[in-house]
Order: structure tokens, then C-alpha cells, then sequence
């Protein structure tokens, strides 16, 4: 036994892609189980592993954590990326919810039908241009400072960056009107185990491809 | 100003009903603006109150908190309702997150059409009776304690009984296989804190009616149909 956080879900982002980022960034090694079919996922809720007989699943210190928010205050908590104090959790927490909903549009975009995706891809992006982002862009000008909450490295920065790296994959240009966001991204990726796990090679997934959309459909339902 | 939180929503339970009953189990008095107009909510936008154009908000130690996550986890801390350290902060996270996606099937109900009611109710009692309520009581049953998480009361305990009594709502008999749920919610409901907030009078909110769901409709101008999951 490794001592290392080990993941189990399908290889891809889905859910569990916000964890790995936030490990790579705490830069903490991790393994991957990876469920290729629909029995992968029968054993382990047979074998008593999920909690709620659902993936995300993420051993960790003994334990075997489900639930994605659970699993990322976690890691935030023990890793330092939390804040210093009650009230910079508060900010994180709240920063971080929006962003998780920002993400949860994007993350569906691709499971869209066919007939309902322009319209999806139409909100996705008003809501990402005209709610969340603008958001972000002004915390950053009103206190100046590189990091989004108490001038320090924290999880907010971590799930910032990786939402702005997807928005883009959706719409390249999505960060025209954001100069502070832009450069926020710049700074981000230079940090040394953000800019590693952006290198190929990492344990970064790709975005999901249409032709395995129906792969993952066949182990969750 | 009084200095206690402030809750802006609808006067309904929606997603500030889990607020209500985490202030009120650690005996915190709290204020609340209701949402009946258009206007009070495009008041509440144009003055930069809501920092994602949504509520809940709750106006709290200076701070206009959004996000029901991110208030209710301050809220636990700040009362010592959130463990004593990280792994039970972990532990009530996840148990919290179950009870919170057990809600959520539950929260769209009042905007679902006759038929697909029908269905979200079954819906609703499988997944408590198949999924959720029997991980919980093989929690209690294993170790054995009164509350959830490290023989303390946390939000934890609040947040499953709040499911289960909504749950209960829609099949009055759905904890008849889990005695140990059973015997939890009796002696969660008789708390004082609790035991208060669940008498006649208190701030909790009844069962959304259909004026709710206009008040709602109207206010978000949320006019397209919502499907059930």
C-alpha cells in the first residue's frame, strides 16, 4: 500500500477532475483506479466502498471519501488552501460554489441532445460572461492582489483557473473582456505544480469526446 | 441594526430551509426579508447585494453570504456544529452532501407538472429507502452512538432530520424499516433547540402550495417548465 490518495472513477474529468487538480496543485502524488464498465462499478458498491453507491470515491487517510465537495474541503483543509480563518473560508466557499456551478454547465454541455445544444451552449456562455466571470474580474481589480482571497494561494485560485482553462475549450475568445482574469490564468499556470500538471503527460484528463459519451452512459446508468 | 443574520428568500422553505433549521438548532435568533416582487429582487440586484444574482443571501457578521453551501458551513463552524477536527469535518461533509442531493430530488417537486409529480414522489422514496436511509442507519447502528459524528451533535444530525421529515411528508410510514432513524429522530426532535423550531409558530415553513410556486414563477420570472430526474 502506497500511502497515496488513490481515485476511483472513469478516466476522464466528470466530476473527479476538480480533485485532481487540487492534489496536483497541493502538489500531491496520486494513484487512479480507472471504471471501464458498468461491473467496475457494481463491485465496488457491492463491496461496501461507496458510500452512497456513487463515484467520486477517493481513498485517502484511512478513509474511503465520496462525495466531491467533501472530498475537496478535504484536501484543502489539510493541504493549507483553505484560508487562515473562518470568514476567508466564507469567501473561498462562496467563490468556489459559484465556480463548481459554472462548471456543472459546462460539464453537461456535451451530454446535451442534439436538438437542445446550441441553446445550451448560448446559456453556458451568457452565464459565464455575464454572471460568474465579471464576478471574479472585479474581486481581482478591487483588491489588487495575485491571489482571490487574503493574498495567498488558496483552493479559489486552484478551481478558478481550471474553469477558465474549460470555458475556453468551449469558446476560445470567452476572456476578451477580462483582462484581470487573463492575467490571473497567466500567473496560475506559472506556478510550478499547476504549470506541471498542465504539461502532457500529467494525470489531466482531456475533455470528454462525443464518441465516448456513450461508454460513460453504459457505466452510470 | 439587530446584528442577527438576515435572511433574504421567498417565503417558502426552497434552499433556505436547511439555513433555517442550522440557526435555529444552535439557538441563533435570525431576521428574514421575503421576496414577493419583481421589484424587490431587481432592488436587491441593482444594489449589488447578491454576488451571483441569486439567493438565498444572509446577511451575517458584516458579510452578504450566497451559495447555501458556503453559508451553511460558516454557519456550522461558527457554533461548533462542524466536529472537532478535519477527519470529522470530512465525515460531516459527506453525510451532508447525501442528505443535501436526498433534498434536492425533493425541492424541485412544487414546480413539476401533476404527472411527473407522481413519478418524482416514487422517485423520492426509492432513492431514501434504497440509497440514503440505509446508509445513515448503518452509521448509527455501527457505532452506536446518539449522533452521527464523534458523539456530537453537528449539522450533521440537523440536516438528516430535516431530510427525513420530508421524506416522511411523502410517505408518512417510509422509516419503517430503519429503527435506529427511527429512534435518531425522536431524540434529535427533542433537543430544545429543535423541539422549539418544530412547534407551531416558529419560523420554519410549511409544504410549498401553489401560491409559493407563483410567488417563485414570478419573482425569478422562471416561466419554462421543469422537468423531473
Amino acid at each position: 500500500m502506497s500511502g497515496k490518495p488513490k481515485l476511483h472513477y472513469f478516466n476522464g474529468r466528470g466530476r473527479m477532475e476538480s480533485i485532481r487538480w487540487l492534489l496536483a496543485a497541493a502538489g500531491v502524488e496520486f494513484e487512479e483506479c480507472f471504471l471501464e464498465a458498468k461491473d467496475d462499478l457494481v463491485k465496488l458498491q457491492k463491496d461496501g466502498s461507496l458510500l452512497f453507491q456513487q463515484v467520486p470515491m477517493v481513498e485517502i487517510d484511512g478513509m474511503k471519501m465520496v462525495q466531491t465537495k467533501a472530498i475537496l474541503s478535504y484536501i484543502a483543509g489539510k493541504y493549507n488552501l483553505y484560508g487562515k480563518d473562518l470568514k476567508e473560508r466564507a469567501l473561498i466557499d462562496m467563490y468556489v460554489e459559484g465556480m463548481i456551478d459554472l462548471n456543472e454547465l459546462l460539464m453537461v454541455h456535451t451530454f446535451q441532445p442534439a436538438e437542445k445544444k446550441e441553446q445550451h451552449f448560448a446559456t453556458l456562455v451568457d452565464k459565464a460572461t455575464n454572471r460568474y466571470f465579471p464576478v471574479f474580474e472585479k474581486v481581482l481589480k478591487d483588491h489588487g492582489q495575485d491571489f482571490l482571497v487574503g493574498n495567498q494561494f488558496s483552493r479559489a485560485d486552484v478551481q478558478l483557473l481550471e474553469t477558465l482553462l474549460t470555458a475556453e475549450e468551449f469558446k476560445p475568445d470567452i476572456l476578451a473582456k477580462f483582462p484581470l482574469l487573463q492575467s490571473f490564468k497567466a500567473r496560475t499556470s506559472n506556478i510550478p505544480t499547476i504549470k506541471k500538471f498542465l504539461q502532457p503527460g500529467s494525470q489531466r484528463k482531456p475533455p470528454l469526446q462525443e464518441k465516448d459519451v456513450e461508454k460513460v452512459m453504459k457505466i452510470f446508468h | 441594526m439587530a446584528g442577527k443574520p438576515k435572511l433574504y428568500y421567498f417565503n417558502g422553505r426552497g434552499k433556505m430551509e436547511s439555513v433555517r433549521w442550522l440557526l435555529a438548532a444552535a439557538g441563533v435568533e435570525f431576521e428574514e426579508e421575503f421576496l414577493e416582487t419583481q421589484e424587490q429582487y431587481e432592488k436587491l440586484l441593482q444594489g449589488g447585494s447578491l454576488l451571483f444574482q441569486q439567493v438565498p443571501m444572509v446577511e451575517i457578521d458584516g458579510m452578504k453570504m450566497v451559495q447555501t453551501r458556503a453559508i451553511l458551513s460558516y454557519i456550522a463552524a461558527k457554533y461548533n456544529l462542524y466536529g472537532k477536527d478535519l477527519k470529522e469535518r470530512a465525515l460531516i461533509d459527506m453525510y451532508v452532501g447525501g442528505t443535501d442531493d436526498l433534498m434536492g430530488f425533493i425541492m424541485m417537486f412544487p414546480f413539476l407538472s401533476a404527472e411527473d409529480k407522481e413519478k418524482q414522489r416514487a422517485t423520492i422514496v426509492q432513492k431514501a429507502t434504497s440509497r440514503y436511509f440505509p446508509a445513515y442507519e448503518k452509521i448509527l447502528k455501527d457505532h452506536g452512538q446518539n449522533f452521527l459524528v464523534g458523539g456530537s451533535f453537528s449539522w450533521a444530525d440537523v440536516h438528516l432530520l430535516e431530510a427525513i421529515l420530508m421524506v416522511e411528508e411523502k410517505k408518512s410510514d417510509v422509516l419503517s424499516g430503519f429503527p435506529q432513524l427511527q429512534a435518531f429522530k425522536a431524540r434529535i426532535s427533542s433537543i430544545p433547540t429543535i423541539k422549539k423550531f418544530l412547534e407551531p409558530g416558529s419560523q420554519r415553513k410549511p409544504l410549498p402550495d401553489d401560491k409559493y410556486v407563483e410567488t417563485v414563477r414570478r419573482v425569478l420570472r422562471m416561466y419554462y417548465d421543469v422537468k423531473a430526474n
